[in-house]
């Protein structure tokens, strides 16, 4: 789960590391009296909140000097869906802004907290190219990347800070506060089960205080059922509908943009299914694991999250059956065929136990649904049914 | 021979009396795995499908010698489940249960370092050899005692390359569903050496997806220490960078974890790449004719 840019910025304040003052507003006119009755001053930061990033250069983050340019950048920027490289081609709502006071920088660093799945430990990341992007950075100038790994038992320890502080080019007061700075990250990290900790950049201030001016938290989502204070943190706007509802009935879907809808069980085959479909030169519409145990139950749930996506022309299931048997699956796909109402071709790869009865049935069915012989047949039927449609 | 377990292995249940490890426990001694008790803390002295229910794992060994352990327990307590295993000397844990939390993995492989026991999983379906030990949740029936080592990040495309090598009649050696967690016990080089040193595994399939770089560094070792000819299939080659598709560690992270970096990196160890998983079989037929 991600957190929105204010809501890391508060879990940093409860762990004492410097942000700048700022207010999350919904409407332009507490953006003015924000900027008036709290922040003061004479030039004020206006930041979109979506959960991507790239939002500078897609005009999500904009220095404004006057009132009438804060009320212009609200007005613009609240309830409209920005679009970043990074995120999908719909963009993302603006619900909410926040305003910030501005600050004389004198220099921008980097820093993150990651699990690294190389060292298995968690990992703390710092480059003195603050303000991009690490992923450039480690492009072109990976000597400027310093990492400090960490022992789960043993934890940051403060010799692995100064590390990283001198290795930045610190001096004098900066060498314990960055220390100090990470050991709180570290802490955070840990105890909010965090999945990263981004705070890109940390700036030195003109008057030589260290603050982070930008900060993205993720948390890890198999942690959330004990970290129940990001409960009421989660934004669903910034998610595809449809994913939220699958998320609702515990199945596992993602939005994609083709016309084919996948129904397959297991992780790992609901990808290898979608790769099928292009490999035939089809496009999947989605990526959907309904879990081991395919009841109709779940099939039909899944039915109805596929054809929410009015681009859907045809759906492909892919069941390979193991503990749960072909036949009980065909009934499942048949009920939930029915009380659907699919209105799109049905074509369905079943393997396994029991997969002849599972046929047989189907067939007699009298439904408007195509059994088939194996995992290629699947995928060229499926791709020849859209391509039948849109003829 | 096989790799890790064969007919002695002796399996508890940790988690023994709940709903999965309930069913999946009569399944596996029904296939004829030696089930010897199980693990539910507070039913200890009880009797659970005619097998004794311990307290603790270490009750557990004292008293039937187990070597192998099956977890059932849910997320928030199997990593805990483990240590116990590991600290009681079992050595082969088996971890089914999905969705732990990476940080109780981090602390989980620091101590199963220092005690050398070896893990499977989490979020795997398990390790079979066929005809002779299953100890997880896949279906047994779908297996034949063969020549092919298969070892595997993803469930139900394990099953896959089974059923396919059986029906070309090569059948399997042991199947290793290794899971598909980001940090997890034992990897693909770990599987790739067993295989290797095993006399009776001719080939492997190894099944790979997207997220992380562990296909790369087997396809690494492959070049250097495996002599037995190798396909593999890699999922995820459609998948948008930045989404987490399905398990954990399933997900492309500023540019890294790429199909084709994969796909790429095996090619030039010299394995044969499937292209569709359809092929898996086939593919391993062709590795094994050059």
């Amino acid at each position: 789960m991600n957190l929105h840019e204010y809501q890391a910025k508060q879990l940093l304040r409860e762990f004492s590391i410097n942000t700048p003052r700022g207010i999350v507003v919904e409407d332009p006119t507490h953006a003015e009296l924000a900027a008036t009755g709290y922040l003061g001053g004479e030039a004020w930061v206006v930041k979109a909140q979506i959960h991507a990033g790239g939002r500078g250069k897609a005009g999500g983050v904009r220095l404004v000097k006057s009132l009438d340019d804060l009320r212009t950048a609200a007005t613009d920027l609240l309830g409209s869906q920005l679009v970043t490289y990074q995120n999908a081609p719909e963009g993302q709502l603006v619900g909410r802004l926040l305003v910030e006071e501005t600050l004389g920088i004198a220099r921008e660093l980097y820093l993150s907290v990651l699990v690294d799945r190389e060292t298995e430990r968690v990992a703390v990341v710092a480059s003195s190219a603050g303000g991009m992007e690490i992923e450039e950075v480690a492009a072109t100038h990976p000597e400027q990347i310093l990492r400090e790994y960490c022992d789960p038992i043993l934890g940051l320890q403060a010799f692995q800070c100064r590390n990283l502080a001198f290795g930045l080019g610190l001096t004098g007061a900066h060498i314990g506060d960055l220390t100090r700075m990470l050991q709180a990250l570290y802490k955070l990290f840990i105890e909010s089960d965090l999945s990263l900790l981004e705070i890109n950049p940390l700036v030195i201030t003109d008057d030589g205080r260290m603050v982070a001016l930008d900060c993205k938290m993720s948390i890890d989502d198999n942690a959330l059922a004990r970290q129940k204070k990001f409960a009421d943190m989660a934004d669903t706007t910034q998610v595809d509908s449809k994913e939220v509802a699958a998320q609702a009935v515990g199945l596992n879907y993602i939005a994609l943009n083709g016309n084919i809808g996948c129904m397959v069980n297991g992780a790992g085959l609901a990808m290898a299914t979608m790769d099928m479909i292009k490999l035939h030169g089809g496009a999947p519409a989605n990526f959907l694991d309904v879990g081991g145990g395919a009841t109709a139950d779940t099939v039909a749930r899944a039915f109805k999250i596929i054809l929410s996506d009015s681009q859907v022309k045809a759906v492909l299931v892919n069941i390979f059956g193991g503990i749960m048997r072909c036949d009980i699956i065909a009934d499942g796909i048949i009920t939930a065929v029915k009380e659907v109402g699919v209105s799109v071709p049905v074509i369905v790869r079943l393997e396994g136990t029991n997969v002849a009865l599972g046929k047989q049935k189907l067939l007699e069915s009298g439904l408007d649904i195509m059994t088939a012989d194996g995992l290629t047949d699947a995928a060229v039927r499926a791709v020849a049914a859209v391509q039948g449609a849109s003829a | 021979m096989s790799i890790l377990i064969d007919k002695n292995t002796k399996v508890i249940c940790q988690g023994f009396t709940g709903k999965q490890g309930t069913f999946h426990s009569e399944q596996a001694m029904v296939y004829g795995t030696q089930m010897v008790g199980g693990v539910t803390p507070g039913k200890g002295g009880q009797s659970h499908l005619g097998l004794p229910v311990f307290n603790t794992v270490r009750d557990a060994v004292r008293a039937t010698s187990a070597d192998a352990s099956v977890i059932y327990v849910p997320a928030n307590y199997a990593a805990d489940s483990i240590m116990e295993a590991a600290d009681a000397g079992i050595a082969l844990i088996v971890c089914i249960t999905e969705g732990i939390p990476v940080l109780d993995m981090l602390n989980v492989k620091a101590a199963l370092r220092a005690n050398g026991a070896r893990l499977i999983g989490p979020n795997c379906p398990g390790i079979i050899t066929p005809d002779a030990c299953k100890i997880g949740i896949m279906p047994g029936a779908i297996h034949l005692r063969g020549k092919i080592g298969i070892v595997s990040r993803s469930g139900t495309l394990t099953y896959e390359a089974v059923h396919q090598t059986t029906q070309l009649g090569l059948g399997q050696t042991t199947c290793v569903g290794i899971g598909g967690d980001p940090i997890k016990g034992l990897d693909f080089i770990d599987c790739l050496a067993l295989f290797e040193a095993d006399s009776e595994t001719e080939a492997i399939i190894m099944v790979g997806e997207i997220g992380g770089t562990r296909e790369e560094e087997a396809a690494d070792y492959i070049k250097h220490h495996v002599t037995k000819p190798v396909a593999a299939y890699i999922a995820g080659q459609t998948a948008p960078k930045g989404k987490r598709m399905g398990h954990a560690g399933a997900i492309i992270a500023g540019g890294s974890g790429t199909a084709e970096a994969k796909i790429r990196a095996l090619a030039e160890a010299g394995v044969i790449v499937a292209e569709s998983p359809a092929d898996m079989g086939l593919a391993v037929q062709k590795a094994m004719q050059r």
